[in-house]
This record gives C-alpha cells, sequence and structure tokens, in this order.
C-alpha cells in the first residue's frame, strides 16, 4: 500500500488535513503528518519530512503533499536526503486537501502511486462554486 | 580551545543573532516577516550543537548545514543548510584552505541554492550578492590576490548586490506575490548572505 506524507508548515493544518481524509479513508493507516518544527512552531523541517517519508514507505511507494512555499523545497530537500534508499516517493503538484483527501481514497483501495498522483493532481482542476 | 572553523561560525552566529530584529524588518516589507528570527533559531540551534574542538572544516560545515535544514523553519533553512552542507563536501577533510579552496566552496554553495530554490540571477534573491561576490573573488585570486584581498573585493560587489535588489522586482519566494510592490524593498536574503561573507572576512582579519 502506498503511503501519504503531509507537509505544513503548521502541525495543526497537517493534523488536521490528515483526520479530514481518515473519514473518508477510514481503514487506511498509511498517512503521516510531518506539520511545523519539533518544538511546535510555525515551519518546515526537512529532516522531520525525511523521518516521516521513511515510516510511510511499506514498499510500494510514498506520495507528498506540501503546502506553500518551504513545505515543496523542504520536501524536495528531503527526498534528495534519501536518495540510494530505494524509496519510491514523489510530490504531487496537487492542493493539499482536496489533493490528499482524494490521495487516502485511492490508496485505501490499494491503486498505485502513479495513478494516486494522477488522480489528486486532478483537484487542481475541481470547481467549488458551479 | 575552540578550533577556527567553530570560532568562525560562531563569529557568523553573533551576528545573525545581532541582525535578527534588522532581517525580519526587511521581510516584514515583502515576505512574512520571519527571516531574521528563523536564522536566529538555526544559528542558536548551531552553536549548541557543533563540536568546539573539531578542527575538520568539512565536518563543521556539514553539521552546520544539517542543523539548520531542521531549525530554520522557512525556505532560508533548505537553502543555507545545502549552501553549507555542499561547501563542506569541498572542505571534506581540510583544515585549512587556500583562497582557491574558498572559491570553490563558493561556487558549490551557490550551486546548491541555485538546484533547491530553482533560481537565477535577477530575480531579487541572496544569489544577486552571492553570484556577483564569487565572479569578483576568482577574479581577484586568478589575477594573485590572497583570500582576504579577494574576499574584500567580494564583499563590496555583496553590497552592490544588495542595492540591486532594491530596483528590480521578486519573482521568486513569498515575496513574488507582491509583484510591482516588491520593487524598492532590499532582499533579506541577499542580505544575510552579505552578512555571512562579511563576518568571514572580518574573522580572517583577526
Amino acid at each position: 500500500m502506498v503511503g501519504i506524507v503531509i507537509v505544513s508548515h503548521s502541525a495543526k493544518i497537517a493534523e488536521g488535513i490528515k483526520d479530514l481524509a481518515l473519514q473518508m479513508a477510514h481503514d487506511y493507516d498509511g498517512i503521516y503528518a510531518a506539520g511545523g518544527m519539533e518544538d511546535g512552531s510555525i515551519g518546515t523541517d526537512a529532516v522531520r519530512i525525511m523521518n516521516a517519508i521513511r515510516e510511510a514507505d511499506k514498499g510500494d511507494g510514498v506520495v507528498v503533499f506540501g503546502d506553500l512555499g518551504s513545505g515543496i523545497i523542504s520536501a524536495e530537500m528531503a527526498i534528495d536526503m534519501l536518495d540510494g534508499e530505494g524509496i519510491n516517493v514523489k510530490i504531487a503538484d496537487a492542493p493539499i486537501v482536496e489533493g490528499v483527501i482524494v490521495a487516502a481514497v485511492e490508496a485505501s483501495i490499494g491503486s498505485d502511486l502513479n495513478r494516486i498522483i494522477e488522480e489528486s493532481e486532478k483537484t487542481r482542476d475541481f470547481r467549488k462554486i458551479q | 580551545m575552540s578550533s577556527r572553523i567553530y570560532d568562525c561560525i560562531a563569529a557568523i552566529a553573533d551576528v545573525i543573532e545581532e541582525n535578527k530584529d534588522f532581517l525580519t524588518d526587511l521581510d516584514r516589507e515583502i515576505g512574512d516577516a520571519d527571516h531574521g528570527v528563523n536564522m536566529a533559531r538555526g544559528f542558536h540551534a548551531v552553536r549548541e550543537k557543533l563540536p568546539k574542538d573539531d578542527p575538520d572544516i568539512g565536518a563543521a560545515l556539514k553539521k552546520t548545514g544539517m542543523t539548520l535544514l531542521s531549525t530554520v523553519g522557512g525556505a532560508s533553512g533548505p537553502l543555507y543548510g545545502t549552501a553549507y552542507m555542499d561547501a563542506g563536501k569541498v572542505a571534506a577533510g581540510k583544515t585549512e584552505i587556500t583562497a582557491e579552496d574558498f572559491g570553490e566552496m563558493l561556487k558549490a554553495a551557490i550551486a546548491g541554492i541555485q538546484k533547491r530554490g530553482k533560481a537565477e540571477r535577477g530575480e531579487k534573491t541572496m544569489l544577486d550578492s552571492l553570484i556577483p561576490a564569487y565572479e569578483t573573488y576568482t577574479e581577484k585570486v586568478a589575477g594573485g590576490a590572497d583570500l582576504v584581498t579577494a574576499l574584500e573585493a567580494a564583499c563590496e560587489e555583496a553590497r552592490k548586490g544588495i542595492e540591486f535588489t532594491k530596483t528590480i522586482r521578486a519573482t521568486k519566494g513569498r515575496a513574488s506575490y507582491l509583484a510591482e510592490r516588491s520593487i524598492g524593498h532590499q532582499d533579506p536574503g541577499a542580505t544575510s548572505a552579505t552578512l555571512t561573507l562579511e563576518t568571514i572576512l572580518k574573522f580572517l582579519k583577526g
């Protein structure tokens, strides 16, 4: 099963998105929240993200969702630091809330990494008001 | 006795701490008002974690980079983290560096920042100070200048780079959300990068 890592500047945002996604995919236990700094302050921490990716990997790969700015740069740094460990990990270019929900549903039904990324990136075009 | 490299990095930590409010104020104008606070938090952790007596310059820079990565919090964490780590690779195992070594370290640091930030010169970032500083530095060294003389000229170019960032709009980072409104303000990253070079120069002059 593919794992999911949520990267946000805020631990509350990352945990909150995880809770929200688990409402839709309650049997799925592959979501790891890597929000905020170790001391609880706002920010992103590439080492924390790296450890979350390692935990999330059960052999089928990991998809990472980031919020803005250093959310992505720190995630890229974390992935570079994992080079050579053989983890198939990719960042999805998708809105973090909608993207994680779709990814969790897809992962829970056993979709592979590429399909999860494809489906979650479709949420970029979701209209909220018709 | 602490090693020279420890003392040099501790001097950088002091200057970042002294300029915490200044850097944060610059970032308040065009960013998210955290550059000084973030950098100071990072360098405070570096000071705690860096072994005082290890003279290995490469190891010290690597440790500094790794620490900044996990303690700064903003984009400057991975950017400065990569810069220190990549410069550290050039200096691996060395306890002394030549003028040429320093040029190679600066080059590696800049390449690391560019790769990580996907930025070019002219985008109102620390590269607008670091790249002209590096170019002048290597020119001077090629002409026979020693490290201190070349770095003196490089710092001058880095300061000009800060002035240049006032004239352009940001296309990278949080300031890019402001577009035209970012013109007129100096870039906090170019400022902290210049402070770093100036502190190394001051340290070497003793």
